[in-house]
């Protein structure tokens, strides 16, 4: 790639800004225009231009693109869904809802490369089994089979892999599910990263539920079912880059009996489920807020969040509703239905910590607002890539 | 959360809000900067305009050490990461500020071995690790993240490495004020100041702004609780007719400032005759580079650079942004061309910087949403 051209296109990119700046303002050099109405015009340029279809203007893939944030949004969309698309890909769930015969089927599959690969808490083979399990159990199915594929680096320790596998074994079983096919690779030294694991995933769909973040309305109750960023942060020190300690495990669960409880008590006035891993409760937020239509308003003070994480977030200048889950869903539901469907989940060890965090409302669309525990208003963005730490 | 939470109690924050309103002037203006990124990023991160009645605006100052970077820099760093068997490590803020040729991120994805790191002491053990390897330190920041570059040298010195050294970016926020001062730009009634760089020179170093340009400067902290009782520390010198250097951040910042670090950086570090500060151009006096006694550490030394001198793009107005002469939005491309994905200027980049806080936190109607929640409230 020649880094001249990407200044190129963004510098040909700011003329046409500039340009469509100066003839947005036929009344910038009136006197006596409001300042406010000055900053509001330029809000409504700025929400078109997110409107605008996505663009993968990079010439190479960066780790920005695997974050879960914007650029992985971008990508999906302009290069996976221009390509694949359909109607049953379209909505972009955690995962499709198929039929077979009379059967409604949901369908997912997820790829695992965690670093490292034991972590306090689980392994890969954990993460593995439960991530494909709660894509199915928060699209509102009973998981029944998974398949297990395996890319393996030469020189991986078979001891390793056979912790791996009892993981997985172990995983299954606690969550119901049989892993019923599989495929094993092995790629040279240097051109993995010891073990690398993709499953996927089917389960049966029989509440004739029909779920979706596109179906929030305003007055809907914005639910998490406990403390958010467990995983993020104990994955974060575990690398031992940070030289920081703290008491904590990885919050990896199968979530699938925790959805059945709330399904059972609440299941109509369900609106939407998340599974909250990459880009955690943040990212779902925003789903939510693009997809309906909707605003989504949120009380800091009334989100979840361990002392030992809230205080590496502090150290490292990173927000807490943008680390990762692993056992953590976020539920849209009917407000008459919100303090049934806390109880649901908190009478589940996994949702004993469930809170109604924030709710459902009108304007403005498509944006996130955080009511700040200082008693200020800001919104919650889609992140880029990955969270940086701040420098001071 | 000890230590935090008190400095963001809201009922706290309603009560000093109250009484900055009652001292503000009725019909007066005030513009206060701060200097500090980091004040910026709590700023919006807290929503602390809403505390502030709409006679006080808040500008954004140049302490924002990612910002100032010239895009000729990160270029030189980049081909410093791209000389064999180097690996070049950096603070994460800086991996997305864009040079001409892309940025830390672009460089890595095409084959660079560029590494995060939380500290300089992690590049000087990425050194013990890979001797075969030359690692360098991205060495960015004003006085706050200077002595633990300084220390990591005497350590590497100390230790005997050979294989490390630092890009030397240091500059210092005194001459920006100052350039920032004698600028005609801008009027304002009073500084912000800041918190971190003050931890390390103390509040002396300002003594010059009340004597010589009579405006009122407050080192502030960096909890919304902090920068509001600073707001009101200022007003009550624009009250009283006193224009003074006075201490919000007391708990932190020794007048005197710290005085075992200040020795670490004069041991290592000495002036630069001048050095280009992206938006605000050349000052004098105005950044360190390595000392000659410690040239093996000097990555400027080591390796030749390109050092050219690359324009700002055209559209760019992250200068007036840093200056405070422009609100973020009011930039030509902000939002639209520049955003954090495809940003042109730094100040969209860190998020210390005010076109991204402002982006990221601030991109909303505070009006709108205002009459939203008093609808809510009717209802």
């Amino acid at each position: 790639m020649t880094h001249q051209d990407t200044a190129q296109q963004r510098a040909g990119g700011a003329e046409a800004a500039v340009a469509e700046h100066n003839a947005g303002y036929p009344a910038h050099a009136a006197a006596g225009t409001e300042h406010s109405s000055r900053e509001q015009l330029v809000l409504e340029r700025i929400e078109r231009a997110r409107r605008a279809r996505p663009r993968v203007r990079e010439k190479l893939i960066t780790l920005a693109h695997g974050a879960g944030g914007k650029a992985t949004q971008s990508l999906i969309e302009a290069i996976f869904l221009d390509a694949f698309r359909n109607p049953l890909l379209e909505p972009l769930e955690d995962a499709a809802t198929v039929t077979a015969g009379d059967a409604r089927l949901a369908f997912t599959t997820d790829s695992y490369v965690v670093s490292p690969l034991f972590f306090p808490g689980g392994n890969i083979g954990d993460l593995a089994v439960n991530g494909t399990v709660n894509d199915l159990a928060v699209s509102g199915a009973r998981p029944a089979h998974l398949s297990a594929g395996f890319i393996l680096e030469e020189g991986f320790p078979v001891e390793d892999l056979r912790r791996i596998v009892a993981s997985m074994a172990a995983a299954a079983a606690a969550a119901g599910v049989s892993i019923v096919t599989g495929d094993t690779k092995v790629v040279q030294r240097g051109k993995g990263d010891g073990c690398y694991i993709n499953t996927a995933g089917v389960g049966l769909i029989t509440d004739g539920l029909t779920l979706g973040v596109a179906t929030a309305r305003p007055g809907d109750a914005v639910i998490v079912s406990g403390p958010v960023g467990d995983h993020g942060i104990t994955i974060m020190l575990a690398r031992g880059e940070l030289d920081i300690e703290a008491d904590l495990v990885s919050d990896t669960a199968s979530v699938h009996e925790l959805v059945r409880g709330l399904l059972d008590a609440v299941g109509p006035h369900v609106r939407a489920m998340r599974d909250a891993t990459r880009g955690g409760v943040a990212t779902i937020l925003n789903e939510v807020a693009t997809a309906a239509g909707v605003a989504v308003v949120v009380a800091e003070e009334a989100v979840p969040v361990r002392a030992e994480v809230r205080g590496a977030c502090e150290l490292l200048g990173i927000d807490p509703l943008y680390v990762a889950c692993e056992g953590r869903i976020v539920v849209i539901v009917d407000p008459g239905a919100a303090d049934a469907a806390v109880a649901a989940l908190q009478a589940h060890p996994l949702g004993a910590g469930a809170a109604v965090v924030g709710h459902v409302a009108e304007d403005p669309p498509g944006l996130v607002l955080l009511k700040t525990g200082f008693g200020g208003t800001r919104i919650i963005d889609l992140l880029v890539g990955d969270p940086l730490p701040r420098i001071c | 959360m000890r230590f935090v939470d008190e400095y963001r109690d809201a009922e706290k924050a309603r009560a000093l809000a109250a009484k900055i309103a009652a001292l503000c002037e009725p019909g007066r203006h005030y513009k206060f900067m701060e200097v500090c990124g980091g004040h910026t990023h709590t700023i919006y991160k807290h929503g602390l305009e809403d505390y502030l009645p709409e006679s006080i605006s808040l500008v954004h100052g140049p302490g924002c050490p990612v910002c100032v970077i010239p895009m000729g820099r990160v270029d030189d760093a980049i081909s410093l990461a791209e000389q064999p068997d180097v690996i070049m490590t950096s603070f994460g803020d800086m991996m997305r500020v864009p040079g001409g040729r892309g940025s830390f991120f672009d460089s890595s994805a095409a084959g660079t071995d560029i590494r995060m790191v939380y500290s300089p002491l992690d590049a000087l053990k990425i050194a013990r690790q890979n001797p075969d390897k030359h690692v360098i330190f991205m060495a960015i920041g004003m006085e706050t993240t200077t002595p633990s570059t300084a220390m990591t040298v005497l350590r590497a010195a100390a230790e005997g490495i050979e294989n490390f050294s630092i890009f030397c970016n240091h500059v210092m926020i005194v001459p920006a004020i100052k350039a920032i001062l004698d600028s005609p730009d801008l009027r304002l009634d009073g500084f912000i100041g800041p918190g971190h760089v003050s931890t390390v020179i103390g509040c002396r170093p300002y003594e010059y702004i009340p004597a010589e340009y009579g405006k009122p400067i407050v080192t502030a902290g960096f909890e919304p609780l902090d920068i509001l009782q600073s707001v009101y520390m200022l007003l009550q010198q624009l009250v009283e007719g006193r224009c003074e250097v006075e201490n919000q951040y007391s708990r932190v910042v020794p007048w005197d400032g710290n005085t075992v670090a200040l020795r670490a950086v004069s041991e290592v570090m000495e002036l630069r005759p001048f050095f280009e500060w992206r938006g605000l151009g050349f000052i004098s006096h105005s950044a360190l580079q390595v000392r000659e006694k410690y040239a093996a550490f000097d990555a400027e030394r080591h390796f030749t650079l390109p050092g050219v001198r690359v324009a700002d793009p055209k559209a760019c107005q992250c200068g007036e942004v840093l200056k405070g002469v422009l609100k973020p939005w009011e930039c030509k491309v902000f939002g639209t061309a520049c955003t954090p994905e495809m940003p042109i200027g730094t100040c969209m980049v860190s998020s210390e910087g005010a076109c991204a806080a402002y982006y990221n936190f601030g991109r909303f109607s505070r009006q709108r949403v205002r009459e939203v929640s008093i609808e809510a409230s009717r209802a």
